[in-house]
Order: C-alpha cells, then structure tokens, then sequence
C-alpha cells in the first residue's frame, strides 16, 4: 500500500493515453494495411541480426584482446585504422561486393555495433585488478576459469556501456542505410513517403525510430543494472 | 604440511635469499616498505619469475603453475571477488578444483564460515561488508581447498587498531587449529611480535636476521635490525634476584634495576630512548630505578635529541622531545639524573639456564 501511494496518479494513465494516440494515428493513416509494420519487421529483423553478430564478435575479440597482449599488439593497429571509418561510408563498397540484398543492411550494423563494443569490452577487461586474476589463479583457477567467472563478469559494466550506447546507434544507421541504398524498410517508406508528399508517414516513422531507440537503451540499461546493481 | 624452503631465490629486488620455514611455523617476514617482502611471497606463488630454486616439503616447485602449486593467498587488499556472495566467494577455489562434489563444497563453506565466525554473513556481498569481515572472509576462502601452505601479505593492514589486535589472536588460533604452514608478511613490530613463530628481518632483498621475535628483539643481528626494532637500549644482566609479587632485581653493568618479571632467569633487559626520563635536577619519589649518569654524546634526530649517558658501566641511549630540551641546560659532560619506566622494561629470560 506504501508503495502504491508513492506512484502519482497522473503517471498511472500515461500508458492508456499513448495507446488511445497510436491507435488514433494507426487508423487516422490507415497504416493498419501492412505497409508500416511489414517495413518495420525488415528494419528489425536487420538490425537484430547485425546487431547481435556484431556486437558478439566485438566481446569476443575485445575478450581476446584485452586478455591477451600479443593478441591486442597484433589486432589494434587494424581495427585503429577501421574504426573511424563511419558505419555508413562502408556502403558504396559493400553494394559492390555484396549487391543490394539482405546481407548489405545486416553487413552495415554488423561494422557500426562492433567496433564500439570491441572497445569497451577491451577496457572492461583491461580494467580487471590484477589482484583478482592472481587470487583466482591462486586458488586454483585455470585461465579459461578465471576469464569466465573473474574478468567478463567484472567487465560487464563496461560491456553493457557499450551495447547501450551501439543499440541506439544501430537503428540511426539502419534507417539512413535504407534511405539511400535498401528499397525496404522504415527508411525505405520515409523515402517514399517524401516522394508522395506524405509528411503523416514520415512522421509516424520518425516516432518509431524514436521508440525503438529509446527501447533498445532503456534495455541494455535494465539488464545492466539487473546483472549488475547488487555488487556495484 | 610442508616446509618452505628458498635457496639462492634472485629476483629484481631479491639477492641471493636462503630462508627455511618449518612445518607448521608461522614465520612473519618483517621489514620497511620496498624491502622485498611481498616479492617473496609472489615468489612462493609463483606470481613472478625468479632465479634459484623454492622447494615445498623438499620438492622443488618452480616449473609449477601457480594455480597448481597448492597455496593459500591472501593479498594486502583482500581482493574479494565484488560480483560474489561471501560463500561463493569461499567457494571459488574448492570450484575451481573441481574434486568435491556441489553437496561437499556447501558443507565446507558453512564449516568454514563457522570457523572464522561469519556465518549470517554468507549470502552478502563483499561491497556490504566491514574491513574485519572482509578479512575473514578473505582467510576463509584461502584456506577452503586445503592449501600445503598460506601465505598472508599484510593482511590486517587496512584495519583500526582494536580490529587488528583482535584479529591477530584469531589468526593465531585458526593457524594453529589447522597446522599450516604460513608466511605472514607485515612492517608493523608489534604485529609480528603478537602472532610469529619466527621472524625473519628483511632489508633490500636479503634477509638479515632470522629468530624468534625475542631473540630478534634482544640480540639484533646488525645495526639496520635494531633500527627497525626502535634502537632499544639492550643490557646484559650479571645477576638476578627475585623479590616476589613478580619484581625482579637486576644488576646491569653496575645499575641495579627493578624490573616486572616472575623468575630468576633474565638474561637480558631492553629499554627503548623514549622511555628512559632526564632530569637536569634529582627528581622527587622513591628512588627505584633512578641513575646518576653523566652525558656522553647529543644528537639531534627528527624524532627527538638524543643523549647518550654513561651511567655505571653501561652507555644508555634516552630521548627528549625538542621542547624539553631547549628548556633544560643539558650539555656533553653534565651530570643528569636517569629515570627508567618500570613498565616498560622488556626482558628476556634465558629458558636454556
């Protein structure tokens, strides 16, 4: 009951009252053929796609290179000279080398999600106290042992730092790639929509990208502090 | 559980080191920060490469893995694992090894957590915990795997006073229940004298003298031992006779003292500078452990000035605080009056005669 009273009134209706104006909106443009959510899907199935590949690659090599010196010796001359690369400047190459099919928006989230998370997950994991490595290792850890309940677990912040910020980023990229290289796709509908002149869809589009963004962060951020909240 | 022993051990700060702990020993190593302590406890680890040769109960173990070695390590930070409960932070290592079944291990968990008194402790997480709890828990998780020895690199260092003081005893009692082997690293004297079997001083990397904290304190090896021990006053005692009501007379090179012992064996007594008083006039009071002496020498340090007296046969180091000097007329050759803190005189009894 205590707890109840703390919520204002005010806050308790807001979920009614965003579902009464989308479902407004949905019939006011009659979206409700298809054509939003089918665009939609396309954006989403890419961008989870990339966005998962992407950003498991970048904890395993961040994983690899932060753990290993001679790994990161190795690799971080190459991925210095990539990373400032924007996501989107791959495009006209990779149209190239992979055509315009789905393999293109997914190669693009995979490039935008990996490096950041690469970098992250590379400090997190630099940033392990040494003190712990050799108090695991003392006890009787292997290497492997110690990686897995030690320093990824301890990285974890730094990890999710970077899924954050990259979750976002994705769907920014998405829809540019999709506005000028992709025929589906929310970016896609935005670009015909400006075609026809119909400034109702593209806003509508512009609320989703908004939403997804939003809901991506606000994610990663609730698994960091669900994974994370009792021991920081 | 096994000896320790370290033959011609070099490292960077470590010079040619030979040390033997023996089995069951609690052997603190003590010495100024930098002097190499931590290094030899790496070394037995295995945390760090070494030239020479580290053998446990005989057996040679530097081709070792650390993490095979066997060794109970508690770091001067604890190094809990954060993301851990105290018990899994217990049961890290009997996981890590993988014998013990998960039934086994929550039985050795609660054991343990039984033995260093922190059982209602056990599913909280490192962050909540106190510098004495931490300190437990950090001991409790060395020991869990049954480690062949335990290495303890100032454990106790981040703690208030009382906690330590009463810690120490703990440990002591824990060490001895389990008989292990165990290196205990520290700076701080008292702490050593509290919980070693022996104590091996250590200076730049070589070991300067090695006893038990008695002979340590009462028959410095070199100048740089007695330093570290405080520079006491050491005088040889000629005879000893007992007064009763734990009061003992000394003669110590014509100086009959007064000291706090129940015997007759003192050989030797020690007096640290700060607790022998000057005065430039005869003070009042009885006259127990009061000396006439004349000053030898004055040398001015940060601490205080100190004088050096000859009273008897004996040169007798006391310090004055600056204030108190300035206020009285001392100068080389001036008889001053000598008064030696009955409480404060530490003896050493001779078990052999």
């Amino acid at each position: 009951m205590k707890r109840l009273s703390r919520i204002k009134p005010g806050w308790g209706i807001l979920p009614i009252v965003i579902f009464l104006v989308v479902w407004e909106i949905v019939a006011r443009l009659n979206l409700a053929n298809g054509v939003l959510g089918d665009s939609f899907l396309s954006s989403l199935s890419r961008v989870l796609i990339g966005f998962c590949t992407g950003s498991l690659a970048g904890i395993g090599m961040g994983v690899l290179m932060g753990w290993k010196e001679i790994a990161n010796k190795a690799l971080n001359p190459i991925f210095s000279l990539l990373y400032p690369i924007p996501a989107l400047g791959w495009l006209p190459l990779l149209m190239l080398w992979l055509g315009v099919n789905e393999a293109l928006p997914i190669t693009i989230i995979f490039i935008c999600s990996f490096f950041p998370v690469l970098y992250n997950t590379i400090t997190g994991v630099k940033n392990v106290d040494q003190g712990y490595v050799k108090t695991a290792r003392a006890l009787g850890a292997s290497d492997r042992r110690i990686l897995t309940t030690v320093v990824i677990p301890l990285a974890l912040p730094n990890i999710f730092t970077g899924l954050r910020l990259e979750a976002g980023m994705a769907w920014r990229v998405i829809i540019a790639a999709e506005m000028v290289a992709i025929p589906t796709g929310i970016g896609a509908l935005m670009m015909k929509a400006e075609s026809l002149i119909r400034i109702d869809i593209i806003i509508v589009c512009l609320i989703v990208l908004a939403v997804m963004c939003l809901s991506f962060e606000k994610f990663f951020a609730y698994m960091e502090e669900r994974l994370t909240r009792q021991w920081r | 559980m096994p000896s320790i022993e370290f033959r011609n051990i070099c490292q960077y700060i470590c010079n040619d080191v030979n040390l033997m702990v023996t089995d069951k020993e609690l052997l603190v190593l003590l010495g100024h920060n930098g002097a190499g302590k931590t290094t030899l406890l790496n070394i037995v680890a295995g945390f760090i490469d070494y030239r020479g040769s580290v053998l446990l109960d005989g057996v040679p173990i530097d081709k070792i893995p650390a993490n095979k070695r066997g060794i109970g390590y508690v770091s001067q930070n604890l190094d809990l694992f954060p993301h851990l409960t105290v018990d899994d932070n217990v049961a890290y290592g009997l996981r890590a090894l993988k014998r013990h079944a998960e039934p086994e291990v929550t039985d050795r968990v609660s054991e343990l957590l039984d033995m260093v008194r922190i059982t209602h402790l056990a599913a909280r997480y490192p962050r909540s915990l106190s510098g004495g709890e931490k300190q437990r828990v950090a001991l409790a998780r060395a020991i869990a795997p049954s480690p062949r020895v335990l290495l303890l690199d100032e454990p106790l260092s981040g703690l208030d006073t009382q906690t330590s003081k009463y810690l120490r005893v703990e440990l002591r009692r824990i060490q001895h229940k389990l008989g292990i082997t165990t290196m205990y690293v520290t700076h701080d004297l008292n702490e050593a004298e509290e919980v070693a079997d022996r104590i091996a001083v250590i200076d730049k990397g070589r070991i300067e003298q090695v006893g038990r904290p008695e002979e340590v304190f009462f028959y410095p090896a070199s100048r740089m031992v007695s330093d570290f021990v405080g520079t006491p006053n050491i005088l040889d005692c000629a005879y000893c006779h007992n007064l009763g009501n734990g009061i003992v007379e000394v003669d110590c090179g014509g100086l009959p003292i007064i000291v706090p012992h129940d015997g007759n064996l003192v050989k030797r007594i020690a007096l640290f500078p700060r607790d022998i008083y000057i005065s430039d006039a005869p003070p009042p009071g009885p006259g127990v452990n009061r000396f006439v002496g004349r000053i030898t020498s004055i040398k001015d340090t940060r601490e205080g000035v100190r004088l050096e007296v000859k009273a008897g046969d004996n040169r007798l180091i006391a310090e004055v605080p600056h204030h108190i000097f300035e206020d009285m007329d001392l100068a080389v050759g001036k008889k001053v009056h000598l008064i030696m803190k009955l409480r404060r005189i530490r003896v050493y009894e001779d078990k052999n005669l």
